[in-house]
């Protein structure tokens, strides 16, 4: 029992991932019509906006020190933050300490400009040719940034701690009345809660909003909203701007759990679209209720139990599902007929 | 008199019977060439002889091959006679004058692994037919390393591993062209086995985590045989794929497994991402059993420490050296490396500096770079000074015997590169085992022609 509740933890925080990826993916897709390959790094990016902004805060100055030695035997030189001078040490050690969900605003505005530059500068140039094409297009611009990343931040992996108050585990068991065993780390619960605090806003967004409506009507029909009268265009652009700001907030709040490094959006992205065309393309509740169903099935896979009758499950069980939904739903959980059928 | 007329079909014939022959020539005449002045493949004629650095130049392992490129940059500037000599100074073998290899400058091409055999063997292939590298050295990978070890013993040039810890690459897989100084994990058992039982006992239950490939398998195989040998029980071994990235799902069974050690037989990424999300899940603050709960990562590098960051503090595993050595040649490499680059080598790099040095001074004594003949001045070789005390490269399996470091990641770092304390130098004698007991055959030498 605690092992199954423990599994269905991990599903929910892998699932969060994968919702929010395939959310952006989605709305690409029903709105623009777009394959976009180059998701992945947007969520690459955002997690670089996570590293970038610690780079940021530990600016330092040198200091030669008098008593200590570096690895030559040369008076060692220590390196201080300029925020620990300007700032105070507690200051400094708070912002440091929280620099992750900090970063999220950092991430908000570049991911935003990314975005938008991206739709701008080149998607649009692609939005009627076909999909090929744009997959061509979108994949090369993965491959581009991603290099970019790796040329400035290296290969290896770049650890972001969590904030000191949660970057233990909680015994999730004594809350529930189950073993102490389950225990779950704080930051992945937290993970998951922001995940789907995020998936709650953007669809208030489309729901509530005068703009979201613009943007669902769109979907349905960009041909008839044009006729009305409405530049659908300039609403798409800053959907995509949208898409780019929430695949790159899922991949900073990442970064804890996974030290980021420039191929970690590529990992992500082919998983992503399975949730895409699993959930119904075009279908924005299915993307979200298949990367969470999909992320607890993966995780269901890997218990020693099931991997014991079929081995090698875990490694497939994700494309065997989507087998079988496509088989038995064409067209995904939740994808309706007319919707991405050309 | 008969008179021949040209028809089609002769023409035709005359046509391919000319071509074949056109396009045979050159190999004829080559061939021919090649035999009578050379006994082997990619002979350098001129007064340069190159070499053929194959390194993780992308991929997951980039870093670690930048760091074997500077190694080889910098120990063909000591072959050469620049800088300031580096291990040639602590080496005791001197055959080397600083004047090259056999009275030729030391030039040399690189490739790109990738960390993916197809891509390294092309690589290395490229070097050997159109680079004309006599030898072929580096890598970050134990299936690259075995991969590039087949091409080059097929091709007939030298290949001098890089940075590979499988027991195959020097058992069942090894070949005569192929010679190995990294050490391997039934040297990791061995050396480490001993220093668990002091620090965490014989009473314990081990759970492993392996990644899907002949290193993890290996390295999963020596740690169950020698942590068994104490008395530990191996209560789970479970196999994960290759770059999985979130190891959750693998790391929650651990917790109701009734384990209380975690062997992570992860490299490179993999063990960066596992480890840190181990000790997000809280593992080592568990008790189980009444003891501590503790994880283990049979092989460490710096540079993995410095991904994972503040979670290898206190962690047990092995290396085959490090910065902080204090014999001579460790602390001229460390120098040299130093004030080059301004940061300390790393494992990777110490290992492929000593293979460029180790196959130039087997040349240098064979007085040829004929491969049979620079593989005879290798096996058996004893030497010292290049920073793990005395070496054998043993002649049964060209791999090297030297002493082996057991680390332990610093519970309070000076530095960004002061992540691992040296806890025991295992002596070699206590890591020697048969050459039988991993299997394969060496069989015989190919020099290419």
């Amino acid at each position: 029992m605690d092992a199954i509740f423990l599994q269905i933890l991990n599903g929910l925080d892998k699932g969060g991932a994968y919702a929010l990826i395939a959310l952006g993916l989605t709305l690409v897709f029903g709105t623009l019509g777009v394959v976009n390959f180059a998701h992945g790094a947007l969520f690459m990016l955002g997690a670089f906006c996570a590293v970038t902004l610690n780079r940021l805060l530990n600016i330092s100055f040198e200091r030669v020190s008098e008593t200590e030695k570096d690895f030559l035997g040369n008076p060692r030189v220590e390196k201080v933050p300029y925020i620990e001078q300007w700032f105070g040490p507690d200051l400094a050690g708070f912002l440091l300490d929280w620099s992750v969900p900090i970063s999220i605003l950092l991430t908000i505005v570049v991911m935003a400009v990314i975005g938008v530059a991206m739709e701008r500068g080149l998607i649009k140039h692609f939005y009627k040719r076909p999909h090929a094409d744009q997959i061509l297009v979108t994949f090369g611009l993965a491959i581009v940034l991603q290099e970019i990343v790796r040329h400035y931040f290296g290969a290896n992996p770049i650890p972001q701690p969590a904030p000191d108050i949660v970057a233990g585990a909680a015994n999730v068991g004594s809350w529930l009345g189950l073993g102490d065993n389950v225990i779950y780390p704080w930051w992945r619960l937290v993970y998951f809660l922001f995940s789907a605090l995020v998936i709650f806003a953007v669809f208030a967004f489309l729901q509530f909003t005068t703009f979201g409506m613009v943007v669902r009507a769109g979907m349905q029909d960009r041909e008839t909203v044009g006729l009305l009268g409405i530049n659908i265009q300039r609403r798409f652009t800053v959907v995509f701007g949208l898409a780019a700001v929430v695949a790159g907030v899922a991949g900073a709040m990442y970064t804890p759990i996974l030290p980021p490094d420039y191929h970690m959006g590529m990992d992500f992205l082919v998983l992503s679209f399975v949730v895409v065309v699993v959930g119904g393309m075009g279908s924005l509740g299915g993307a979200v209720l298949a990367g969470f169903v999909l992320g607890i099935l993966q995780s269901f896979a890997s218990m020693n139990e099931i991997k014991s009758i079929l081995p090698g499950i875990d490694q497939i069980i994700v494309y065997l599902v989507a087998v079988i939904v496509l088989l038995t739903r064409p067209r995904g959980l939740m994808g309706r007929r007319g919707v991405a059928e050309e | 008199m008969k008179i021949l007329y040209p028809n089609r079909r002769k023409i035709l014939q005359l046509g391919a019977a000319a071509g074949a022959a056109t396009l045979a020539t050159p190999h004829f005449f080559s061939r021919g060439a090649f035999a009578q002045s050379m006994d082997y493949r990619n002979a350098p004629t001129g007064d340069t002889v190159t070499l053929g650095f194959n390194v993780p130049q992308t991929g997951a392992y980039a870093d670690e091959g930048a760091d074997e490129l500077r190694a080889y940059q910098l120990a063909v500037e000591h072959l050469n006679g620049e800088g300031d000599g580096g291990m040639l100074n602590t080496f005791s073998s001197k055959a080397l004058e600083g004047n090259g290899i056999n009275g030729k400058k030391v030039a040399f091409v690189t490739g790109d692994t990738q960390t993916k055999s197809d891509a390294a063997r092309a690589s290395a292939k490229r070097m050997i037919e159109n680079d004309d590298a006599v030898m072929i050295t580096g890598g970050s990978s134990s299936g690259v390393a075995i991969a590039v070890q087949g091409l080059c013993q097929e091709a007939g040039v030298i290949f001098m591993a890089g940075l590979t810890h499988s027991n195959d690459t020097t058992g069942k897989d090894k070949r005569a062209n192929g010679f190995r100084h990294f050490f391997n994990t039934e040297m990791t058992g061995a050396a480490l086995a001993p220093v668990l039982k002091n620090a965490y006992g014989t009473d314990r239950k081990a759970y492993h985590l392996t990644a899907d490939y002949t290193w993890g398998w290996s390295q999963e195989e020596s740690i169950k045989k020698y942590t068994e040998g104490l008395g530990w029980e191996t209560v789970s071994a479970v196999r994960t794929p290759l770059g999985a990235g979130d190891f959750s799902q693998y790391l929650t069974p651990v917790l109701n497994s009734g384990a209380d050690v975690l062997v992570l037989n992860h490299y490179g990424k993999d063990m960066v991402n596992s480890l840190t999300q181990a000790v997000q899940f809280g593992l080592r603050d568990k008790q189980v059993n009444g003891k501590d709960f503790v994880i283990v990562v049979p092989l460490y590098s710096r540079l993995m420490a410095q991904g994972a960051g503040e979670n290898v503090k206190g962690i047990f595993g092995s290396t085959n050296w490090h910065w902080s050595l204090q014999d001579e040649g460790s602390k001229a490499f460390v120098k040299s490396f130093g004030e080059k680059y301004g940061f300390p080598p790393s494992q990777a790099a110490h290992t492929c500096y000593s293979q460029a040095l180790l196959y130039a001074d087997a040349c240098q004594r064979a007085g040829t770079f004929q491969p049979s003949e620079v593989g005879k001045a290798l096996e058996g070789f004893e030497f010292d000074g290049l920073g793990n005390g005395p070496v054998l490269y043993r002649a049964a399996d060209h791999q090297c015997f030297k002493d082996v470091l057991v680390v332990k990641g610093k519970e309070n770092p000076s530095s960004e590169f002061d992540l691992l304390e040296v806890v025991e130098v295992t002596p070699r004698a206590q890591v020697e085992y048969d050459p039988e007991l991993l299997g394969g055959e060496l069989g015989p030498y190919n020099d290419g022609v």
